[in-house]
């Protein structure tokens, strides 16, 4: 059996766990057609979990109690080592999260598995999992196998896989398992909501990135407009960050956020090595620098050379006129 | 209140990696202090600074090379460092790691573990997790701020997740480990360079701790790399020059049209 932890915000289901469903549907029938479980942990809205055989698990199991009710690592550890108990899978997803990565070590150090962080690519070989996993930031990937301990967990990256299209007509049962008394010594208490609406860097379809030609915090306004024109996420590289002219959160790079959106535009970015490493599996990289040796332009799929406050404006306009037809 | 801090040593990010036979090969690595890591020994400064009692060991799992970045820690301002000697242990193992990082916990005594968030090398984003769970201890991960009371033996903390902070609340003794954000780690003073030829870094084993070293070596590892390689490259694409409005236009073009990426 492949598991999934289904990752829930607000009681709602998150796209990650329909993104782990359609890859543990394609491990599962890898290991000869065995069978795909969702694992809920906490309250959800009526309906969500129904959600989960529609895109593809064959069995639900949901963990509740009132230690679930906010996030907490100590009770939602427990609550996948109930379930694991449970289905006694041979493989357990997790997302690669901000909620996922607090989990999923928590989880499998307390089931004694390995954990697989990260991944991107999931094989199937002499009956057990390989993965594929980017180190040094996606400077290098490299292959992970398991010792004998069962289950083989991992945490995937979020958008990485497509989800399977839902099909109502996929019903499957949900059993309840409740979770008792839980020394609970860490809890979320509370969410401070980070500015705009933009989307988080790492979820974001389109970024738009400045680095230290940005010159101070002031430019970064016409980056902002870049971004509420094309519904993109501000992005920065260390130098912008180190120099204090944006906040940390939007920092691109080994020491920042490794991205993989459908567009990356780096302005004023030169390209050293640990930012390049956070963004270059973009499908498409725009690279906008006025040093037409900028290491940048190597792996820029277009760029542009030349002055940025001239060209950010031009192309807002252009997005603008584009958006409009 | 006593704070040791893990840390690693890991290739400084402007390396470009290279791999040899399927692993990275690091025979031209210049090895720094895990980046994360040095917020956490900050954290630990500031909080001893602001308790006004206590200490702060760093402590560092693995070869030879590691004791420089305990010195540096030392340097900084840490009160002890030691030295766990990773010979046969499953460096590239976190479970193996966390076991023997939680003996060592165990047997130098905390009110509080700080580390980082993750290790720049691997990525893994494990360890100080997996010790919080081997010691029995509450953790909160990727912490971009930090309030410690160390009278009411509790604290709260706020962590980095996808679009704000999610604030926790927890209780001593805990795992905390770090975000960049957290502060902004100072530099070493030649006084405390100076100070660290007088310290004598203890050098534990496995063995020491109490682990059965046949419980973290390789071949017990729970996870292992297979091979090593790069992505493949990028092909070089097409630079657009001319007047500024002209490349906007050409731009938008090629990115709805070729690149299809609108």
């Amino acid at each position: 059996m492949i598991a999934i932890v289904a990752e829930t915000k607000e009681r709602g289901l998150r796209k990650i766990s329909f993104e782990m469903l359609a890859e543990a549907r394609r491990i599962a029938s890898l290991a000869g057609g065995v069978p795909v479980a969702a694992i809920v942990l906490g309250p959800v809205a009526p309906g969500e979990a129904e959600r989960l055989p529609a895109h593809g698990a064959d069995t639900v199991v949901h963990v509740e109690g009132p230690a679930l009710e906010s996030y907490a690592p100590e009770a939602y550890a427990e609550g996948v080592r109930l379930a694991v108990e449970k289905l006694r899978p041979s493989v357990l997803l997790f997302g690669a999260t901000a909620h996922g990565k607090d989990l999923a070590p928590r989880a499998a150090a307390r089931l004694r598995v390995g954990l697989a962080s990260d991944c991107v690519g999931f094989e199937w070989t002499e009956g057990a999992l390989i993965a594929r996993r980017p180190i040094f930031a996606g400077k290098a990937f490299a292959r992970v196998a398991w010792g004998q301990a069962r289950p083989q967990a991992a945490s995937v990256r979020p958008n990485t896989f497509a989800p399977l299209p839902a099909d109502p007509a996929r019903k499957a049962p949900i059993e309840r398992i409740a979770l008792g008394d839980v020394k609970i010594r860490a809890r979320a208490v509370g969410f401070e909501q980070s500015e705009g609406e933009m989307a988080d860097l790492t979820e974001a379809n389109i970024i738009v990135s400045g680095g230290r030609a940005m010159q101070g915090p002031e430019n970064f306004e016409i980056l902002r407009r870049l971004c509420k024109v094309l519904g993109a996420t501000l992005g920065a590289s260390r130098a912008a960050v180190d120099a204090g002219w944006i906040d940390h959160s939007h920092q691109v790079g080994q020491t920042g956020k490794v991205v993989n959106p459908t567009l990356y535009i780096a302005v004023g970015i030169s390209g050293a090595i640990q930012h390049m490493a956070g963004m270059s599996s973009a499908k498409t990289i725009v690279a906008i620098n006025k040093d037409k040796d900028a290491p940048i332009f190597k792996i820029a799929s277009y760029g542009i050379v030349g002055d940025l406050y001239q060209i950010v404006p031009a192309l807002t306009e252009e997005f603008e006129k584009l958006l409009k037809e | 209140m006593n704070t040791l801090v893990f840390l690693k040593q890991v290739p400084d990010t402007e390396t470009r990696i290279q791999i040899r036979d399927g692993a990275v090969d690091t025979s031209s690595v210049k090895w720094v202090p895990n980046p994360y890591d040095e917020f956490a020994i900050e954290e630990a400064l500031r909080i001893r600074e602001r308790v006004g009692s206590g200490k702060v060991t760093v402590l560092s799992l693995g070869p030879d090379r590691v004791k420089d970045a305990i010195k540096y820690g030392l340097s900084l301002g840490a009160d002890e460092g030691v030295w766990i000697k990773g010979d046969g242990v499953a460096l590239d193992d976190p479970l193996a790691v966390g076991t023997v990082l939680a003996a060592a916990a165990r047997k130098a005594g905390f009110d509080l573990i700080l580390t980082g968030k993750q290790g720049v090398d691997h990525d893994g984003a494990q360890v100080g997790v997996i010790v919080a769970e081997f010691l029995d201890l509450p953790h909160v991960s990727v912490v971009v701020n930090l309030e410690v009371d160390a009278a009411a033996r509790k604290g709260r903390a706020k962590r980095e997740v996808e679009g704000g902070l999610e604030v926790f609340e927890f209780e001593l003794p805990a795992v905390i480990t770090a975000q960049k954000g957290l502060n902004e780690p100072r530099y070493a003073s030649l006084k405390g360079i100076m100070a660290v030829k007088k310290k004598v870094i203890p050098e534990w084993t496995p063995a020491d701790l109490g682990v059965d070293p046949g419980s973290v070596a390789p071949e017990a590892a729970a996870i292992r790399f297979l091979d090593v390689s790069l992505p493949p490259p990028r092909s070089t694409g097409t630079i657009l020059d001319g007047e500024p409005r002209e490349a906007a236009r050409e731009l938008v073009r090629l990115l709805r049209e070729e690149a299809k990426a609108l």
